[in-house]
């Protein structure tokens, strides 16, 4: 553990970027924690009197088009946005590491069946196999977690299958078998908790792409319905003023959506770096 | 030869587990569709009984499967409700819209990716090698509608170089005769310069909103590729030995860093083809996604399923095109040895 530590203050100090993804990090996980506690406006009480405002000292980020603060909305959606990427990634990675985990391991029909499921879920584009999930599931919050749980099991059960194939045969595998643990218990206890490292670093990356994914789903009227405060919507919603040069309401939900991509992205390299210094590129 | 058959027939399971999962989706889908076609909620039930016998939904579930297949091998991805066309002839239509789009950006990217990497990766630490990894972060941060929202704003509202975000062509254009269905290529068949400066001007901004997404991880993998090729002994060799510095970065380091630049290309195509859907819908772009989301919204589920099982075969060909590229990128994977 100790070593682990300053391995990590290590990485944070020779790449000051890891830091900023960390602070990034806090930030976005302290707007979904005490955000909505926080926030100077009620995110979702409509004030038509004050609509459209361009960012005064009063309405940080201006005010949309019923007169809701924009910064609110921002800070508040953060919680059902990072939400879902974390519930999503989460599932994938969890049945995605038994699945995958499981046909490495037993190899025969099981894997066959499971690569065969694999290349036809990796045949669609990951976006339009999302949307056409989301309309078959029913237009729902949940719908969108599982939709994007599944597009994402593909990576984890490639990892998870190829990292556990090339343990399996290794002495201290070997070892456990002859010391008479189950199948069972030699994927539990000596191979899923060996390959979680790699997970661990495909879920960082994974995550930006799970809220990539919420908002393109929320942006084009799937998933999370107005007027909760979601990035996605309040994108779509602003789209539409843009033209005439009201920029603000689609700006800054945007920027959060980027920043929050782009610190699970930086999170992920760095991470990376510590888990497996040798990828390091 | 056999090398080419072999992976055809390599298909075959995939192309059949796309049909079986889209099959699945819509019938997952909520609403009955006999309700649907018998045009009325308040339909008695004799009507929806008899619609529905129509419609062989009455039949069990592998049996209708079986229809479906069949009706697929005729060509045919059933009606659309809202526009009353048969699917595969809508889809048709704007398939070229799509495509279009998606081939510009994709060269823009290339264009701009390529040259970019391979600079990065001769001058490590450089100013440039800088900007190579702010932007390939940056872009893939970026949701594409929002960078095309953005590049709206700027280009069109504050600067009014770009034209107004309504589409292909203007309004009250006249359209060029219909060979390609691409407008640009159209355009100039007909030899009507001035309709195709107004598809290019259309096309830019659209086009360069996916380019800025796509290029950034093929930036980041040229760069890294090329950094570890131009590590490698024969590369040290090749200048050892005086040869030019152009033929040793484009035909020996270029040439091996191409396998896994190439392996990108097709992850960023099918990440385009989803992207697609979103910025069609920012530029009012009237392709294949905005037309699979319009009907997705009037709860119109035949043009959806078509949407996704043509999305899923132009994936698996682009797919099996890369796999034929490697064969001739690399010959040591001995794959066309037989051809």
């Amino acid at each position: 553990m100790r070593e682990r530590l300053l391995l990590l203050r290590y990485v944070l100090a020779e790449n000051p970027v890891n830091l900023v993804a960390l602070l990034l990090l806090v930030l976005l996980l302290g707007c979904a924690a005490v955000g909505p506690a926080l926030v100077p406006f009620d995110p979702i009480a409509t004030e038509t009197a004050v609509a459209l405002q361009p960012p005064s000292a009063l309405h940080w980020f201006g005010t949309d088009q019923l007169g809701r603060d924009v910064f609110s909305r921002v800070v508040v959606a953060a919680r059902l946005d990072l939400a879902i990427a974390f519930a999503a990634v989460l599932l994938s990675m969890a049945v995605g590491a038994v699945i995958g985990a499981s046909m490495g391991y037993f190899r025969g029909p099981l894997d066959t069946i499971g690569s065969r499921t694999t290349d036809v879920l990796m045949a669609f584009p990951l976006f339009v196999l999302a949307m056409g999930m989301v309309a078959a599931l029913g237009n729902s919050v949940s719908s969108v977690v599982y939709a994007t749980a599944v597009i994402n099991l593909p990576f984890y059960i490639r990892l998870s299958r190829a990292e556990v194939s090339v343990r399996r045969s290794l002495g201290y595998i070997e070892a456990a078998r002859v010391g008479g643990s189950g199948h069972a218990r030699i994927l539990r206890v000596f191979l899923l908790p060996n390959i979680l490292p790699a997970l661990v670093v495909q879920a960082s990356v994974n995550l930006g792409w799970a809220v990539l994914n919420t908002a393109g789903l929320s942006f084009i009227g799937l998933g999370v319905r107005a007027p909760a405060p979601e990035w996605g919507i309040m994108v779509a919603e602003g789209a539409q003023f843009i033209v005439s040069g009201r920029w603000w309401i689609a700006t800054f939900p945007g920027l959060a959506l980027m920043l929050a991509v782009f610190c699970f992205n930086l999170l992920g390299d760095g991470l990376r770096d510590v888990v497996d210094p040798r990828t390091r590129t | 030869m056999g090398f080419l058959v072999g992976r055809l027939l390599g298909l075959v399971p995939t192309l059949a587990g796309v049909v079986v999962v889209t099959f699945v989706l819509t019938h997952l889908l909520p609403g009955d569709p006999a309700v649907f076609f018998a045009n009325s909620v308040t339909a008695d039930a004799a009507t929806i009984a008899a619609v529905r016998q129509k419609l062989g939904l009455d039949l069990p579930l592998w049996q209708q499967f079986f229809v479906y297949v069949g009706q697929l091998a005729h060509g045919d991805l059933g009606q659309s409700i809202s526009t009353g066309q048969p699917v595969a002839a809508d889809l048709l239509q704007r398939l070229p819209a799509s495509l279009e789009l998606t081939l510009v950006a994709f060269a823009i990217a290339i264009a701009v990716a390529l040259p970019l990497g391979i600079a990065a990766a001769l001058r490590p630490g450089s100013l440039l090698d800088h900007v190579c990894r702010v932007l390939s972060t940056a872009g893939v941060s970026l949701p594409t509608f929002v960078s095309g929202l953005l590049l709206i704003y700027l280009l069109y509202y504050l600067l009014g170089w770009a034209p107004e975000p309504i589409g292909r062509i203007d309004p009250f254009a006249i359209m060029p005769p219909r060979i390609t269905g691409l407008l640009l290529i159209d355009t100039l068949l007909a030899g009507d310069t001035e309709g195709f400066g107004m598809a290019a001007r259309q096309i830019v901004l659209p086009a360069v909103t996916m380019a800025l997404f796509a290029l950034a991880p093929l930036a980041r993998m040229t760069r890294a590729a090329m950094l570890g090729v131009l590590s490698s002994e024969f590369i040290r060799t090749a200048r050892a030995n005086g040869l030019r510095r152009r033929t040793i970065i484009v035909s020996y380091a270029l040439r091996n860093a191409l396998l896994p630049i190439v392996t990108t290309l097709g992850m960023i195509f099918s990440n385009m083809l989803g992207a697609n859907v979103l910025v069609e819908r920012v530029f009012a772009w009237p392709g294949v996604g905005s037309y699979a989301l319009d009907s997705l919204i009037s709860l119109d589920y035949a043009p959806v399923q078509g949407f996704m099982l043509v999305m899923a075969g132009i994936f698996v060909l682009v797919n099996f095109v890369i796999d034929l590229l490697y064969a001739v990128i690399d010959p040591r994977t001995g794959l066309l040895t037989h051809a």
